[in-house]
């Protein structure tokens, strides 16, 4: 089932709109890219498809039960190796053996299989950030929310990485947040463009 | 290199390392024997300080009889007991006072004065409401409590909010954050809080033995060695205190980094 979002107004609480009856439907498949500058609001849109926060007036329909993202920041707990943050989220889905299997062969893809039993503190900032692709990955979910996934990444791994996501990706809808075209065009996403705050849809492609 | 080669030299490195730090313990330990022995030697009365040699003799003789057993044993106990409640008391509280505001209101004064009030004002007190028995247990309990509780507080609000974030999106659930997002978070502040807060219970609760004297325990021997102008007793004493609660610290530590690594504990 398609998002759609109804005439969605949200403001945090110093009072900035930054959503003011803000409608868009997104597709069931396929990359959607969120083009626009810094600060227009496009994360924020992309916390409220996550769930973290609520439309102050108008709906959200056709949020799918499970979620994954990549945030701006890496979100790793440092506690845990690679290995067991890439199994976190699987282990309410699987067997724990079957989440850590699934987990390190999602690791090996993003070219990490030898940094499994690694914590994220001894993992230089872009092996970090493929961890956190790795696990966005593994996790069984219907929509792939990636807020400017590939920052902190040379060109070869952003562009392999982003050629992996699209493929696999195909039959569920992927939500990419960047301010990079390229990374736009080499996932084949749709371009929305948007401007704000208040975010609002420039032309679309 | 090959593999064989780097777990070989992992090895002497570990077994170096490790001869290196007892050999520098072992240095140290010399260092303030000598010291010991010199002020010793200076003011030339056991009476006032005896030589660590008349002390390890002291110790000896006590280690050999069962009183030092069972009045150690007891102490331990008792100090355990206090340290323990305290830390659930502590925990629990710490968790009521971040959840409900009223609940924060009202006993953090309650904090300030446990902090701030002296440990005697609260022995002489207690001697009236409690039994002698139970009197240190009551004590160490007392002083550890709001150590914990303010720790585990603080642990309790640094949790990343982020990271709870990532737990929400990717359908965690309230047990699953709760083992690896919010105890790893508290963790380093909790252990903090018992490795400091062990130390207090024995010397708060040998404190409280001295003043109220059960009849098996480590405060009324060093009472009696006292009175009896002992001296060497009384090093003796204060030296089992010291070895158990650095023994019992040890132990905490070494448990919760056998079973906590998941849970946040540093290696």
């Amino acid at each position: 089932m398609a998002i759609m979002m109804e005439r969605v107004r949200f403001a945090y609480t110093d009072g900035v709109s930054v959503l003011e009856d803000f409608s868009l439907s997104l597709p069931e498949s396929g990359v959607v890219c969120l083009f626009g500058p810094s600060g227009c609001g496009k994360s924020t849109l992309l916390r409220l498809l996550a769930g973290l926060e609520q439309p102050q007036s108008g709906r959200i329909r056709g949020l799918p039960p499970r979620t994954a993202a990549v945030f701006q920041e890496n979100r790793l707990l440092p506690w845990l190796t690679a290995l067991e943050n890439v199994a976190l989220p699987l282990e309410r889905e699987y067997p724990r053996p079957q989440a850590l299997s699934l987990a390190q062969e999602e690791l090996a893809n993003v070219g990490l299989a030898d940094a499994a039993d690694q914590r994220p503190g001894a993992l230089s900032g872009g092996m970090q950030r493929r961890v956190a692709i790795a696990r966005a990955l593994a996790y069984p979910a219907d929509l792939l929310l990636l807020d400017e996934p590939f920052s902190g990444l040379d060109e070869a791994l952003w562009s392999g990485l982003a050629r992996r996501i699209a493929v696999r990706n195909e039959n569920r809808l992927t939500v990419l947040v960047t301010h990079i075209r390229e990374e736009a065009e080499t996932m084949n996403a749709r371009i929305l463009r948007l401007e704000g705050p208040p975010l609002r849809r420039r032309e679309e492609r | 290199m090959t593999r064989s080669t780097i777990t070989r030299a992992n090895k002497d490195g570990k077994g170096g390392g490790l001869f290196r730090r007892l050999a520098a313990g072992a240095g140290v330990l010399a260092f303030w024997l000598a010291v010991w022995q010199v002020i010793s030697m200076l003011v030339g009365q056991e009476l006032l300080v005896p030589a660590p040699l008349v002390v390890v003799r002291a110790f000896g003789r006590l280690v050999g009889t069962v009183e030092f057993w069972a009045a150690a044993g007891h102490s331990l106990l008792r100090v355990a007991e206090g340290f323990l409640c305290a830390v659930a008391a502590g925990s629990v509280l710490a968790l009521l006072t971040t959840r409900f505001r009223l609940v924060n209101a009202l006993a953090s004064p309650l904090l300030h004065i446990v902090r701030a009030a002296p440990v005697a004002s609260f022995i002489i007190l207690a001697l009236v409401w409690i039994k002698t028995n139970a009197l240190p247990s009551f004590i160490a309990f007392l002083m550890v409590v709001p150590m914990v509780w303010a720790n585990v507080e603080k642990g309790i609000r640094a949790t990343d909010p982020l990271l709870l974030e990532m737990a929400r999106v990717y359908r965690l659930g309230w047990w699953k954050t709760l083992l690896r997002v919010r105890i790893p978070s508290v963790m380093p502040y909790f252990m903090a809080a018992c490795t400091t807060g062990l130390g207090f219970a024995w010397k708060s609760g040998i404190a409280a033995e001295v003043i109220c004297r059960p009849v098996l325990s480590i405060g009324k021997k060093l009472q009696d060695a006292k009175v009896t102008l002992e001296t060497p007793d009384v090093f003796a004493w204060t030296i089992t205190v010291v070895v158990l609660s650095l023994v019992l610290e040890k132990v905490l530590v070494a448990l919760a980094r056998r079973f906590g690594r998941r849970y946040g504990v540093a290696d």
